[in-house]
């Protein structure tokens, strides 16, 4: 991580070939002793760079608990974890914060929205940690918001918005940084099946024609169907990787 | 993997950025804008959880700048005394001690001798009170009758505005003249001008020969202007009944040291009243400049005792915006995940609820000193005091109530700081 700034150019060579995110042997223990439990038993995942993945499993089988490893959120009990080529699971809390806050968005099923705050101070937060100045944090925050279809209503707080605007507004507050990777998990969870279906495509537009990579834990089916790679969890481990889904996406 | 259906790798790929701190400027104003957003959606909230600080602050710049104010007016009435004035009374401290014969008064040979036998005396005027009802027409007004002589102008250094003061004759055959106060011409004669003037005090016919300047208010809350000034001899045989003298006033000349006049005269009357070497003084000398210092030190005190009360008070308020930071902390957990998520680090949090805690102190402490103000502006008049805007105080309360904030704001805000963004974002 130190040598990044000079050997920048190196970098970028030795990485041009590697998947975005590479898993290698992830383990996952909560608690010690007997009570201890192993979420992850070995878990090994490529993820290319623009690849739109869906995440399967029944509860426990820990694919949310991969999903926090891969925001960054939590960290592996052991294996390797490599971002763009580094090793993050090695990183500290705030080093952790700093690569979430220049890479990653969230997506939530509770929308996870600031309340009493109005969409467009939402959109604008995670541009505050970055330290942009007001004038382009608002300018940023309203095409952001333009993108999600919700322009008009960026002086409206989540009180005000329908569950499907709550999750546009959420989605604008994730790639108003331009992110490299979009984690939803379950975005659709708490919608009818015609805004679940909105929220999809909205996705699969990010990813097509924004190139944002998306990681999407999802139950449905219907849902999983708008993904290009599903990634089925049980017991710890992956089952099964299908590639070149997409079924709806084209059309 | 199908590479054509996938958008081309991102030229621009850069590994991720070195670790690096947070732009501690750059922190503090973005934990501002966010602690007053935060404000503002809580309006309620935040008003009552900085009650105590404006409480607090407000009572103890109140208690100060009143405390101050009343210093200050007891100062100055004290000085009003006089200058280089010293008061001779027979007893021993202020008043008389209790039990014992009482210490006779003094005689008006004493005054003479202290008049021609010290030196560095400008003035010794004798003084004999007494208080009685004045009537002049239909208006009748209580007031204070003092019996001096002429030097007693000397030593005040104060003149009639109109008429004269008694002569030396009227003087020495205590004839039943006087100059009189402002309040009792305004109570007694109104509109007309009193010089010649004949009134009736107690059963004494008295002609008005001059009136004083105005004086205003003094002493200790009394007012100065109402006196009626009559030769010392006229008021021992028409209302005290007898030549004995209560109080000596003795002004100093310019530039001499009071203390050897004080010592001096001591001296004099101990030696006059035939007082043993072992026996304590039956008297008292005071300098003006001893009561003023006493009565500012006992005011100095009584505005500690009540500062420190007044200061607990702000303790208080600084408890309860941590009692209200804490139950933000809890009820803000799943916002402090939404942070954490979004790539706040734990310092960012950490900043703004300690920021959050500052800014809120501090508007409580500027609100506390307005409410001093206001209150030191209506409650002064009823005391009678004076305003006395003391910046170090306002400073200082100020100060302390950020560091409420500080000191109160930092553990609710540690706590934020340390919640896994994971749990937060689960909390219900």
């Amino acid at each position: 991580m130190a040598a990044a700034g000079s050997g920048g150019r190196a970098a970028i060579v030795a990485s041009a070939g590697q998947p975005l995110i590479r898993l290698r042997g992830i383990t996952k223990r909560y608690g010690e002793g007997a009570a201890a439990f192993q979420a992850l038993k070995g878990v090994d995942l490529d993820i290319q760079r623009g690849d739109f993945v869906a995440v399967m499993g029944p509860s426990g089988s820990g694919k949310s608990t991969t999903m926090n490893i891969l925001g960054c959120l939590d960290v592996p009990s052991g294996g390797e974890f490599l971002f763009r080529g580094h090793h993050v699971e090695t990183l500290d809390r705030d080093q952790r914060a700093l690569l979430r806050r220049r890479y990653l968005g969230f997506v939530f099923q509770g929308f996870n929205l600031l309340s009493r705050t109005t969409a467009l101070e939402n959109v604008e937060l995670p541009l505050l940690y970055r330290g942009e100045p007001a004038k382009r944090r608002r300018e940023l925050a309203m095409g952001a918001l333009d993108k999600v279809g919700l322009k008009e209503w960026w002086d409206h707080t989540p009180a005000e918005l329908s569950g499907g605007q709550q999750q546009r507004v959420a989605i604008a507050r994730a790639i108003v940084t331009h992110p490299d990777v979009l984690l939803a998990d379950e975005p659709t969870g708490n919608l009818d099946s015609e805004r679940s279906v909105e929220i999809m495509e909205l996705l699969t537009d990010l990813n097509g024609n924004s190139g944002i990579t998306v990681l999407m834990v999802t139950h449905e089916p219907d849902m999983a169907a708008f993904a290009r790679t599903v990634v089925h969890f049980k017991d710890g481990l992956i089952e099964r990787i299908d590639h070149g889904m997409r079924a709806k996406a084209g059309a | 993997m199908n590479a054509e259906t996938m958008p081309a790798v991102d030229p621009t790929l850069v590994p991720p950025d070195p670790p690096k701190g947070v732009n501690g400027v750059q922190l503090v104003l973005t934990t501002v804008v966010l602690a007053a957003r935060q404000i503002r959606r809580h309006l309620m909230r935040s008003f009552l959880t900085i009650l105590g600080i404006i409480i607090g602050v407000s009572s103890v710049v109140t208690m100060v700048t009143l405390g101050n104010g009343a210093a200050q007016a007891a100062r100055e009435q004290v000085s009003a005394l006089g200058a280089n004035i010293l008061q001779i009374r027979p007893g021993q401290g202020f008043g008389r001690g209790g039990g014992g014969p009482q210490p006779p008064d003094f005689k008006p040979e004493d005054v003479e001798a202290i008049g021609r036998q010290i030196a560095g005396v400008k003035a010794v005027a004798p003084q004999a009170q007494s208080s009685g009802i004045a009537v002049y027409n239909a208006a009748n007004w209580s007031t204070t009758i003092n019996g001096t002589t002429r030097q007693y102008f000397t030593a005040q250094n104060w003149f009639p505005a109109q008429g004269r003061i008694f002569s030396g004759a009227e003087e020495q055959a205590g004839k039943a003249v006087c100059v009189i106060g402002s309040t009792v011409v305004a109570n007694l004669f109104r509109d007309t001008d009193p010089i010649g003037k004949r009134f009736r005090l107690r059963d004494l016919s008295c002609e008005v020969i001059g009136v004083l300047t105005t004086r205003g208010q003094g002493g200790f809350g009394n007012d100065q202007d109402d006196v009626v000034l009559m030769p010392i001899k006229a008021v021992q045989r028409r209302f005290t009944g007898s030549r004995d003298i209560r109080n000596i006033m003795v002004a100093v000349d310019d530039g001499v040291d009071t203390a050897g006049v004080q010592s001096a005269i001591e001296d004099l009357l101990r030696e006059r009243r035939k007082l043993g070497p072992n026996e304590d003084n039956d008297f008292n000398v005071f300098d003006t400049k001893q009561i003023s210092d006493t009565v500012t030190g006992i005011y100095s005190l009584v505005t500690s005792i009540v500062t420190g009360v007044a200061a607990i008070s702000l303790l208080v308020g600084g408890i309860g915006i941590m009692n209200i930071m804490l139950v933000s902390v809890t009820e803000r957990t799943r916002e402090i995940g939404i942070r954490l998520a979004i790539g706040a680090v734990g310092r960012e949090v950490l900043m703004q609820f300690l920021v959050e805690a500052v800014v809120l102190s501090c508007l409580g402490g500027l609100i506390g000193l307005v409410l001093a103000a206001v209150a030191v502006a209506v409650i002064a008049p009823f005391m009678q005091v004076p305003v006395l805007f003391d910046p170090k105080i306002n400073l200082l309360a100020f100060l302390f109530s950020a560091a409420m904030g500080v000191i109160f704001g930092f553990f609710p805000a540690w706590r934020a700081a340390q919640l896994n963004p994971i749990d937060a974002l689960r909390h219900e």
